[in-house]
């Protein structure tokens, strides 16, 4: 039962930040791509919109040949720690959270931009304003860069390793019970995963809503 | 009256094409000019190069004896304010929308509080104040737009054909309302409208821009009874 905790606040925990970072790096670079007027644009959104759908299990080969010991990061020893599986999970929702904070600020009309400059307002206050503008569909990017790392199982096990008590999360978890023929607790764990998913999003979903409220 | 603004020599280019030149234009201190012109002509593109959204190719341009170009970003545009042809409103109340350009210049609460009762009620929206913008007729939004812009006390009102997507009769009773407010006011504004009657009803003097380009500046009668060219009587006559 104390495995079961440990292992679904590692997967909370690693996944939470991970999201987080993403969201710090995807939200200006998100804003920077939807409002910049730049040479190169077009082709640096199709390549966040790749990334969006970047296989999990190619990121984790990636991140794992980096963090090996004798990879370019080797001295760091982070391999098969929680830390690399935040790198691995930041790589894969960095591009989600980017790629659909970008399209949300897109959607705006672009009139605003120039509306809001026009009534005095700094770039700075401007681009609030338009986040504050945009906030459903940005929650919505939250909780997609969430969903994409919660539920993401090939990076985990390659980078984290799926050692008990120290890298085990959820579904690296739910693999391993499976691979066992201990089908009834992967079930099990695979309810609880989830119906915390469900949880968050539906704590997400509840903001979101209250926002839109009219 | 006094020179407030003054344009000379000015080019804009707008996807590789001219978009608006002038040789000279001067605009007095509290006065209204209406800008009149077929669609695509370059009239809005003059609001954008005065409220430094765009930057001209070329020309000069003074707002009270400076070189906008050597003014500060900011703090010029914070001397102006905008209404644009739709009323852009933020999703938020309209109380907060109406003080919306206080908020980016850090106006405390009391004054904010107070600006905001004035002009809602000078445009009459005040019993609208707790609602949603989304929540607003077409008239009713745009009325709010006017309150925002106005609450600034700016030195320069612009406004791009801000009645346009409005019904007629809403149409009327803006144009009359602001007519009065800007005989009352003699806040220096620059609008840009189609229609020359309009033109007339709120403008001092009319500007006609054809062409991307400056025909004419004068009293609606002038206009009328001399036009500068052909291209400025054709216009006319097709309105």
């Amino acid at each position: 039962m104390s495995d079961i905790f440990e292992i679904t606040l590692l997967s909370l925990q690693v996944s939470t930040i991970a999201t987080l970072v993403s969201l710090l790096i995807g939200l200006p670079l998100g804003t920077w791509l939807a409002l910049g007027n730049f040479r190169g644009r077009s082709f640096l959104l199709s390549i966040v919109n790749t990334g969006m759908a970047l296989p999990p299990v190619v990121v984790g080969l990636v991140v794992a040949m980096t963090l090996w010991r004798s990879g370019p990061l080797g001295d760091l020893h982070l391999i098969y720690t929680p830390i690399a599986i935040i790198i691995a999970q930041t790589i894969i929702s960095a591009p989600v959270v980017t790629g659909l904070t970008a399209a949300a600020l897109a959607a705006l009309d672009p009139r605003l931009q120039q509306q809001l400059l026009g009534l005095g307002a700094s770039r700075l206050q401007m681009i609030w304003m338009l986040w504050c503008e945009a906030r459903l569909p940005l929650l919505a990017a939250l909780m997609a860069g969430f969903g994409s790392v919660i539920s993401e199982v090939g990076a985990s096990m390659m980078v984290g390793g799926n050692i008990r008590g120290q890298t085990r999360v959820l579904t690296t978890a739910i693999v391993l019970e499976t691979s066992k023929g201990e089908f009834e607790k992967a079930l099990a764990l695979s309810a609880l995963l989830l119906i915390l998913t469900y949880l968050i999003n539906l704590a997400l979903t509840l903001i979101q809503q209250k926002g839109h409220k009219r | 009256m006094s020179e407030f603004i003054s344009i000379r020599d000015f080019l804009v280019q707008r996807n590789g094409r001219n978009a608006l030149t002038i040789h000279s234009l001067e605009i007095q201190r509290g006065e209204t000019l209406a800008v009149v012109g077929p669609n695509g002509a370059g009239k809005s593109t003059l609001l954008l190069v005065l409220a430094r959204l765009i930057k001209p190719v070329r020309g000069q341009i003074n707002f009270d004896g400076s070189p906008i170009s050597q003014m500060d970003d900011l703090e010029y545009r914070r001397k102006i304010s905008f209404v644009f042809q739709d009323p852009l409103l933020m999703d938020m109340t309209v109380e907060k929308n109406i003080a919306l350009g206080l908020k980016f210049r850090g106006t405390d609460k009391e004054e904010t509080h107070a600006r905001v009762n004035k002009w809602s009620k000078a445009m009459g929206v005040d019993s609208l104040l707790g609602r949603r913008a989304s929540q607003l007729s077409g008239g009713e939004a745009q009325r709010v737009s006017l309150a925002r812009a106005f609450i600034l006390d700016p030195e320069l009102l612009l406004m791009d054909e801000p009645f346009s997507a409005v019904d007629p009769p809403t149409r009327a009773q803006l144009l009359k309302d602001l007519s009065n407010l800007l005989s009352q006011d003699h806040r220096t504004t620059i609008i840009v409208t189609h229609n020359l009657k309009e033109a007339a009803q709120v403008g001092d003097r009319v500007a006609v821009i054809i062409n991307g380009e400056l025909k004419q500046v004068g009293t609606p009668k002038q206009i009328k009874e001399k036009p500068a060219d052909k291209s400025v009587r054709e216009f006319l006559r097709e309105l």
